[in-house]
């Protein structure tokens, strides 16, 4: 069963698309995944890239991402109408930084400890968001997970007090 | 999670992404009872906001009806507004004081009833456009710009169709809005056709029929009502598309509701549609909504789709799937089960044969029961002009024959956006442009490069925009429709095969 079956994509499915990149250059710092394989009409993340690191030529292209020039900003997170930009670093020997997009309330602040899920809803785990910052209503934000939890962290929830 | 609620209210006060502005409080009777809302909401929407779900009842008086479209297309909430029968609430505006009935089944005519008489009025323009979604007012404000006189009407209270429900950022190009969520296009594109003194739009304005030598009359509601009689030159039809439903055992149960009708219930009037809901259908409409669904505070049990796989684009599905939401592929919904309102929904695996699997159901305990099953273009309007018709699956079903450049059988009739087949937002703004430009060609001269640029644009949606692999089915559908000027000549002549 593909993504188109489940709704959760694999890494093997991204990476036989070109959408992952290497772990050498994850441990460099922090660097976007765009989880989106079906070369939708769409090139937001082309045009609001700062820094070009997004290529694409027509505009049902697979978005890719160039490992010299994305900095890891994450500038695309909350723009990407897709919601499937994501930041991911393993540049600290500890713990993994993962910058993802968030829409609900309650509004997420620094230093909460939110719930880790993955691409199927799961909770894999806990987290504390180290840095928040919103675009046009959509926040992205960047939580500290366990380093192994890389992969599979791609939500958060809040959990009501 | 963080909602506040008034106390047995369904307003959304606090909302991730809009800022509901209500207006002034207001009251009027609802059978006979004091109720209070906001100026702006309709009348269904401010009842379902206080808890109401069942508004009239079957022709035979026993069946509940609750909200269905809310849009004005579906009838179940008909109603006696002072004293007027078969009122549709959805998209009646509440007014101070007045006076609401639920009807049961087939009213009486209403003999004592002072009506005043519908004044007529006729305007020539140049161009009439008919609904302002996007295609529509992509329409009008290019016709503006080059310089022509436009009338604009919608059926509905304001314009954007359905940009206006629509809370996340759409696709495509930024030319095309790309970037910029659905109700925020909706409120730029409306204050710009709004400013503009050569665009003469009427909201609450259903066109109902075309006349001899392309004149359209249209029925203007709300304040006086007018029979406006438009004389233009050339029409551009862009009457978006109405929700299909399926057949299952109680599937009129108030609750049981068009996605979209849900959709304006809580992105257009701030209303919560439900507390806990089920979807049927996983295409973009239905993982969209059960995203808004989740923003609007509303726990959504899971969807059923019944294909192997799920419809709509993996990003979608994505963003709900991540907050825990399930997808039963080959799966249908059997049955809702309810008194006067639904209270379950239960599902069935299917066999190759698309039947249900005995012994395979799931039930759930649900309040809402969003069908998203597809949308079906609102020909109707074209097909009465006698445009030449052809049934095609891929885009919905039947659809008026067209050029590449929007042109009907019928000259001087164009038709732009899902009323030309359902795609989807980019490329309604894209008809919409071409079939204006086209008319700017015919009406006036070609100062400013219209043909060129009329001519890219073409380029681009069938080479570039449509080539894309998650629109192929409805590239092959609106290929089945299209045709080159030289052979709609030949269908006009009755001359070529197959029309
Ligand atoms: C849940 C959902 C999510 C979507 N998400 C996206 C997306 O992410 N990206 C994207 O590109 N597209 C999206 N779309 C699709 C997009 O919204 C539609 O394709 C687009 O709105 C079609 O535009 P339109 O102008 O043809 O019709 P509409 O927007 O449907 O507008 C038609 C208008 O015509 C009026 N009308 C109809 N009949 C008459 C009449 N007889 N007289 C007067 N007025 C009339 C109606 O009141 C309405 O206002 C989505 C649609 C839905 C339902
Ligand atoms: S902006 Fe997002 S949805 Fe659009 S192409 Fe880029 S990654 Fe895909
Ligand atoms: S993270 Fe920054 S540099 Fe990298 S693709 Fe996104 S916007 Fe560009
Ligand atoms: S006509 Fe009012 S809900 Fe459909």
């Amino acid at each position: 069963m593909g993504f188109k079956e489940t709704g959760v994509i694999t890494r093997e499915e991204l990476e036989e698309r070109g959408l992952l990149p290497s772990i050498e250059r994850l441990e460099k710092g922090p660097i976007a995944i765009a989880e989106c394989p079906e070369g939708i009409p769409c090139n937001i993340c082309v045009n609001v890239c700062p820094f070009n690191a997004v290529l694409m030529d027509k505009i049902y292209d697979l978005p890719r991402i160039d490992p010299d020039k994305c900095i890891g900003c994450g500038v695309c997170v909350p723009q990407c109408p897709g919601l499937a930009m994501f930041i991911v670093d393993l540049s600290k020997p500890d713990r993994a930084l993962i910058t993802l997009p968030y829409e609900f309330p309650p509004e997420p602040r620094k230093g909460m400890r939110v719930k880790l899920l993955d691409r199927a809803g799961n909770v894999v785990g806990e987290g504390s968001i180290v840095k928040v910052w919103q675009y046009d209503k959509t926040w992205a934000v960047t939580v500290e997970t366990p380093r192994d939890k890389w992969f599979e962290v791609r939500a958060i929830w809040i959990p009501e007090k | 999670m963080g909602y506040y609620y008034m106390p047995g209210d369904y307003r959304i006060i606090h909302h991730p992404i809009i800022d509901f502005r209500r207006g002034r409080r207001i009251r009027f009777y609802y059978n006979d009872r004091v109720v209070e809302a906001y100026e702006g909401e309709s009348i269904l929407a401010a009842l379902y906001a206080i808890g109401y779900r069942v508004f009239s009842y079957s022709p035979d008086g026993r069946r509940p009806r609750g909200a269905f479209c809310m849009i004005g297309k579906c009838s179940s909430c008909l109603s006696i507004v002072d004293g007027v029968p078969n009122t549709r609430i959805c998209i009646t505006p509440v007014r101070e004081g007045a006076r609401v009935y639920s009807q049961k089944g087939i009213p009486e005519i209403p003999h004592k009833l002072r009506v005043e008489p519908v004044e007529t009025k006729t305007i020539k323009t140049d161009v009439l456009v008919i609904g302002g979604g996007p295609a529509g007012l992509q329409a009008a404000l290019t016709l503006a710009d080059e310089g022509f006189d436009v009338v604009l009407v919608d059926d509905h209270p304001r314009l954007g169709g359905q940009l206006v429900k629509q809370t996340h950022r759409f696709f495509g190009a930024r030319r095309f809005y790309g970037g910029v969520r659905g109700f925020r296009i909706a409120e730029k594109l409306s204050k710009n056709v709004l400013e503009r003194d050569n665009i003469h739009v009427y909201t609450q304005a259903l066109a109902y029929g075309f006349f001899k030598e392309g004149v359209v009359g249209v029925a203007v509601r709300g304040g006086k009502p007018l029979n406006l009689i438009v004389k233009p030159k050339a029409v551009i039809g862009s009457t978006g598309a109405c929700e299909r439903t399926i057949l299952f055992e109680n599937n009129d149960l108030p609750g049981v509701m068009g996605a979209g009708g849900a959709q304006t219930l809580m992105n257009e009037y701030g209303v919560r549609p439900g507390d806990r809901a089920f979807i049927v259908g996983s295409g973009n409409v239905g993982l969209i909504v059960a995203y808004q669904l989740l923003q609007a505070g509303v726990r959504v049990l899971g969807m059923a789709e019944i294909l192997p796989h799920i419809g709509g684009w993996f990003v979608h599905a994505a963003k709900i799937r991540r907050l825990g939401v399930k997808i039963y592929t080959k799966h249908t919904v059997t049955r809702a089960i309810g008194r006067d309102r639904v209270e379950k929904a239960v599902i069935s695996m299917i066999d190759e044969k698309y039947q249900p699997i005995p012994g395979s159901e799931k039930v759930f305990d649900i309040d809402l029961l969003l069908l998203a099953v597809g949308l079906q273009p609102n020909y109707s309007l074209f097909s009465q002009a006698g445009t030449v018709m052809k049934y095609v699956p891929e885009i919905g079903g039947l659809v008026p024959i067209r050029t590449y450049y929007m042109e009907t059988s019928v000259k001087n009739l164009y038709i732009a956006g899902d009323a030309s087949g359902i795609e989807e937002a980019t490329t309604a703004f894209i008809e919409g442009e071409i079939a204006a430009l086209t008319i700017a060609l015919k009406l006036g001269d070609d100062r400013s490069g219209v043909e060129k640029r009329r001519d890219q644009l073409v380029d681009y949606l069938w080479r570039e925009y449509r080539m894309s692999p998650v629109v192929e089915r409805a590239r092959r559908g609106k290929l089945k429709v299209t045709v080159s000027e030289e052979d709609m000549e030949k269908i006009r002549r009755g001359e070529l095969d197959g029309f």
